[in-house]
């Protein structure tokens, strides 16, 4: 009951803020949505306690039959186990705080438009509490569709602003592709399993060990296919390399979309997908190197762009997408524990940072680009704080909570041997090396030196209100305490017990148990990386500030290959985009304007024309009538005589 | 003798008597709108002497009461029903409150009966001229005026030309077969070989004279004249019960007797049903006024029920009687709202004069953009589904040509009523109407559930409709 309250109490929220928000004002709206969300955030963690600590059972609150066709069977039924119940109270905690904040974020917005957005983000919520609740793969498809959707209304907000729909359409279009390799994947598991209930699922896993299925002229082990379609999936949601370039646009949204959608939550939920799906993935472990590869790719490559993005949403937005890698890595060499460890903390301290960035960026009047900053430290010392404590998490210094989940995310890549998990090692290494550099040259170039925004602005440069800087405070707090609280108890030596059967490792997988037995140097160079990292560009930019730029033209090249994102937009534009267009347009003007449209237009003008001829024979006359009659008669009577 | 058969018709007859007695008597103001409450009463006793009629053949085989008939005579007593009641107001405002007005009504309906229970020509000529002599009057009834008169008197020549055509069309039948009954003609058809040549002219002379009962082409080149003429409730009458009554004689006729001929006549119908679509669809494209619309409506619509009947099966039967049951309330709704059509007291007939309509009157607004869906024949409003099952029908048979035109000719037709919704939806509004009376509000909301709803009930109707088919098809 409290965890189906959690789960609809953000949906009543929204649904009265769409219906009644223009009666009932912004005030009405976002107060009743806050409600909510305070009391879905109450509830949820109250489901986390009393099943991990309370000793509550795990089970399905089953609601109502949605489908019944044939041998296809679906029911709205959520399932109550530690990972929908972590899942669940990260997220209504996050939401809400997301929610005041954006009271105070929003407060410049024109009156008479916010309840769209409370609804939004509150629709938003509850999409994902559906994503990460759900029993069934249809579900789960319908939070997945359903965070999209609100994903894509609240990116395109502001939608008077030709960028942000741009950004919209983009997000939206790209996760159409992962979407479609979930789909098949879910189409597959049906046809594999015979049904998409969890539960049924992985009760036939041991049976269909050897399935295979043929696709692309090879025949492949069923598993390996349903692993990388929903791999695909994840890829969308989740910007893996390949499927990331919506991610960075999508900070066209306001800040708080950022930080709740594009940071804390709906990105994960390919990271979720994966633990979700552990009994039927662990089977598959071409399908797992894959996702390794992929994971660590992305970690690099992001790290790598972040370091010469000048948008300071743009170089969190890389970074969520460098430590959404981390978190494949984890999933691929199996310690998915610690990939919804890295999810938990990383929700903290992301949405800290955004928040952060949103506060600078209030602060600033709405100036994001961080070359344009400086020298503000001092007048907005509480942003400045949290900004600290944010990177520090997100470089993993210890204690802060980003240590202890990269840490564990690095140790699993280390001691599962294998090549790929080697790989994912090595790169997270670099890729952690870099995060802390890029944290620190934001940190730096946006509070420190000679301010170089114009004095207007200087002057209007004050702390965000108290409703803005709270919930900054209370994710600091969690950036700081979900470390060293949870590690113990998600990884240590009772992680079974916390888990139970929610995330199933396969006999052969120890990884859990070998993540602790890795060498010292393992343990410690992450650390060791990151803190080179701060200090190495804390020399460059604080020290000689001259540097950066001397750089940047030596190495041109490299430094533009970076800065324009591995090319990877316009590489998808000349590939993509433009021969869609083209043949779109080629379709619109031949195939429809001309061809589809001319001919119904050809036959409307004869059909006129026949129309005003048969009219004329309509004089109005009786004699005229009689004759036609009579005429009528003769010709039906020549005619039955000639057919006769 | 089984004189029983006819106790309704028996009863109608009387009734009209006594209300014409009433009325002459009554005190003149309140004559009109009493005579008119007591025809409806009389309709509804009627019908439920139909409900409880017996079948059988009576009065030497002139007479037949069965399943087909009831289905008819049932539809004819409401559509005639509806005829009353939407002349109520509209008698008040044309200063036409006579009480003949409703008397005539009934004894039209006392003919129609006739005419779908006939099985002898005898019979059949003579419904159809109490029909048809009811009619004329009624056309010119408003005879103050101009319009009235005119499409009075050419109502009443031309279709004394019909009669005259159908009357030689019955002599030259009787002539070579030698009688009148139904029963006597069909045995002396029984084989078409030889069937001689004059019977067969004699039947497209019949044709002919019920072809223009029904308004189908090339014998409907009164209708738009006389609809826009005639009193517009005289013309929401005229465009249902009659055509029902004909279109049902038209089918016992060609079924009964001269099922034999199928072969023969199948081609005259079908010709004459696709001339009368092509035309109903198209010439009503140029129309503004939207009487004259609606006649050339009820051209094509007669053209699509004659589908049924070219396919010459029961489930074409079935389908004409499906699509005449749609019909009536489709066209009985729509003129109620053409009645409704009033500003300061004087009714206008102009389609432009509906220009936003659906933001001065959005309840009549709803009720037309229905009844005109319904008439294009999109789903699931009732029009849909009387083609669908005319269209099935012709279909089963084989007659693709004809479903193809009847398919291509609604397309057309939809054109013309869909634009009436966009007059009505996104025009600038025009001056509201008057406020609708309550007998018209009623037609409207009845004819308007009727076919908003058919889809959800269709079974009883459909078994009726069926059941009425297997006595011409068993």
């Amino acid at each position: 009951m409290l965890f189906a309250t959690a789960v609809f109490a953000p949906l009543l929220g929204s649904l009265v803020a769409l219906l009644f928000g223009k009666q009932i004002g912004d005030r009405a709206a976002q107060a009743v949505t806050i409600i909510c969300m305070i009391l879905a955030a109450i509830c949820g963690t109250s489901a986390f306690v009393s099943l991990v600590y309370g000793g509550g059972a795990p089970g399905v609150v089953t609601l109502a039959t949605w489908v019944s066709s044939g041998d296809f069977s679906v029911t709205w039924a959520l399932r109550y186990d530690t990972l929908s119940a972590v899942m669940v109270a990260m997220i209504t905690f996050i939401a809400t705080l997301i929610h005041i904040y954006s009271v105070g974020y929003m407060g410049h917005e024109p009156h008479g438009s916010v309840w769209r957005f409370f609804s939004y983000l509150s629709l938003f919520t509850f999409a994902m509490l559906m994503l990460v609740t759900a029993d069934n793969l249809l579900q789960l498809f319908f939070g997945w569709e359903g965070v999209g959707l609100a994903s894509y209304l609240l990116i395109g907000y502001w939608y008077h602003k030709p960028s942000a729909c741009a950004a919209a359409i983009k997000a939206f279009v790209v996760n159409r592709i992962g979407d479609l390799g979930f789909a098949l994947g879910i189409a597959l598991i049906f046809v594999v399993f015979g049904s998409i209930t969890f539960d049924a699922i992985f009760a036939g896993v041991s049976q269909h060990q050897n399935d295979s299925y043929s696709v692309l002229g090879g025949t492949f082990r069923a598993y390996e296919v349903i692993g990388v379609l929903l791999f695909i999936g994840a890829m969308g949601k989740s910007a893996q390399l390949g499927l990331h370039v919506w991610l960075p646009d999508a900070m066209e949204g306001p800040t708080p979309v950022s930080a709740l959608i594009h940071a804390a939550t709906m990105v994960t939920a390919g990271v979720f997908l994966m633990a979700r799906m552990s009994p039927v993935l662990e089977y598959a472990p071409h399908a797992m190197a894959f996702v390794t590869f992929v994971g660590a790719s992305t970690a690099l490559f992001a790290a790598t762009v972040g370091v010469v993005q000048n948008d300071i949403k743009r170089i969190i937005a890389y970074s969520t997408c460098s430590q959404l890698g981390y978190m494949f890595v984890a999933a691929g060499v199996g310690a998915y524990q610690a990939s919804v460890f890295h999810l938990l903390t990383h929700a903290f301290f992301k949405a800290l940072l955004f928040l952060g960035a949103g506060s600078v960026i209030h602060a600033m009047s709405d100036e994001q680009d961080i070359r344009k900053m400086g020298g503000i430290w001092k007048k907005i010392p509480l942003t400045y704080t949290m900004m600290w404590i944010g990177s520090l998490a997100l470089a993993g210094v210890f204690p802060f909570a980003g240590f202890f989940s990269k840490d564990a995310v690095l140790e699993a890549a280390f001691a599962s041997h294998g090549g790929f998990a080697q790989y994912g090692f090595w790169c997270g290494i670099l890729a952690a090396f870099l995060t802390a550099f890029y944290s620190w040259r934001l940190l730096i170039l946006t509070f420190h030196g000679a301010p170089r925004a114009d004095k207007h602005t200087m002057d209007h440069v004050h702390e965000s209100p108290l409703v803005m800087t709270v919930p900054l405070m209370l994710l600091a707090a969690g950036a700081v305490l979900t470390g060293f609280t949870f590690a113990p108890q998600l990884l240590g030596e009772h992680w079974q017990h916390f888990w139970g059967a929610a995330i199933h490792n396969g006999p052969n997988n120890h990884v859990m148990h070998d993540m602790h037995e890795v060498p010292g140097w393992v343990v410690a160079l992450p650390a060791v990386v990151g803190l080179s990292g701060i200090a190495l560009a804390y020399i460059i930019y604080m020290g000689m500030p001259a540097l950066p730029a001397q750089l940047a033209e030596r190495f041109g090249g490299v430094y533009r290959f970076l800065l324009n994102k591995w090319y990877f937009d316009e590489l998808y534009d000349r590939i993509f985009v433009r021969p869609t267009m083209a043949l779109a347009r080629g379709l619109w003007q031949v195939g429809d304007a001309t061809i589809i449209d001319g001919i119904p237009n050809g036959v409307a003008s004869l059909t006129a024309q026949g129309a005003g001829r048969v009219v004329k024979v309509q004089t109005g006359s009786i004699a005229h009538y009689a004759f036609a009659m009579l005429i009528g008669v003769v010709v039906l009577v020549s005619l039955y005589l000639i057919i006769r | 003798m089984n004189w029983q058969l006819a106790l309704p018709e028996i009863f109608l007859s009387c009734s009209a008597m006594a209300i014409l007695m009433y009325g002459v008597f009554a005190r003149p103001e309140r004559s009109f709108v009493m005579s008119s409450m007591l025809a409806v009463g009389a309709l509804l006793l009627t019908a439920m002497l139909v409900l409880s009629g017996t079948p059988g053949v009576g009065y030497n085989g002139l007479f037949t009461v069965d399943a087909y008939s009831h289905f008819a005579k049932l539809l004819i007593l409401v559509a005639v029903g509806l005829g009353v009641v939407m002349s109520l107001d509209y008698a008040e405002h044309a200063n036409m409150q006579r009480f003949e007005f409703p008397i005539l009504m009934l004894l039209a309906a006392v003919g129609m009966m006739l005419m779908v229970s006939a099985t002898s020509l005898m019979t059949l000529y003579l419904g159809l001229e109490l029909m048809s002599l009811s009619i004329y009057v009624l056309a010119a009834f408003a005879r103050d005026e101009r319009r009235s008169a005119e499409a009075g008197l050419k109502y009443f020549v031309l279709g004394a030309l019909a009669s005259g055509l159908l009357l030689y069309g019955v002599s030259l039948v009787y002539g070579f077969s030698g009688s009148m009954s139904f029963a006597e003609i069909g045995r002396a058809m029984a084989d078409p070989k030889t069937a001689s040549p004059g019977l067969t002219v004699g039947i497209v002379f019949i044709v002919a004279g019920l072809a223009f009962k029904v308004s189908a082409v090339p014998f409907h080149m009164w209708t738009p004249d006389v609809y826009e003429g005639a009193p517009t409730p005289v013309t929401a009458f005229m465009g249902t019960a009659p055509k029902v009554a004909a279109i049902v004689l038209l089918v016992r006729l060609l079924s009964d007797p001269f099922g034999a001929l199928l072969g023969q006549w199948q081609q005259l119908i079908v010709l004459v049903s696709i001339a009368s679509m092509a035309l109903g669809s198209l010439a009503a494209i140029g129309q503004r006024n939207i009487k004259r619309l609606m006649a050339y409506s009820s051209i094509g619509h007669m053209g699509y029920a004659l589908i049924g009947l070219a396919a010459g099966t029961g489930a074409g039967v079935r389908g004409v009687l499906i699509y005449m049951l749609t019909y009536v309330f489709m066209n009985a709704g729509t003129f109620a709202c053409i009645i409704a059509m009033r500003r300061q007291g004087r009714n206008v007939e102009g389609v432009s004069d509906l220009s936003g309509l659906g933001r001065t009157d959005p309840a009549m607004a709803l009720a037309i953009a229905i009844f005109m869906f319904s008439m294009a024949g999109i789903p699931p409003f009732s029009g849909f589904w009387g083609k669908y099952f005319i269209f099935t029908a012709a279909v089963q048979q084989g007659m693709w040509l004809l479903a193809v035109i009847g398919v291509l000719t609604s397309v057309i037709g939809a054109f013309y009523y869909i634009r009436i919704i966009k007059v009505m939806y996104f025009d600038e509004p025009a001056p509201a109407f008057d406020p609708r009376p309550a007998s018209l509000s009623f037609v409207v909301g009845a004819s308007g559930l009727f076919t908003t709803f058919f889809f959800l009930f269709p079974a009883p109707v459909v078994a009726a409709a069926e059941a009425a088919a297997k006595v011409l098809f068993r």
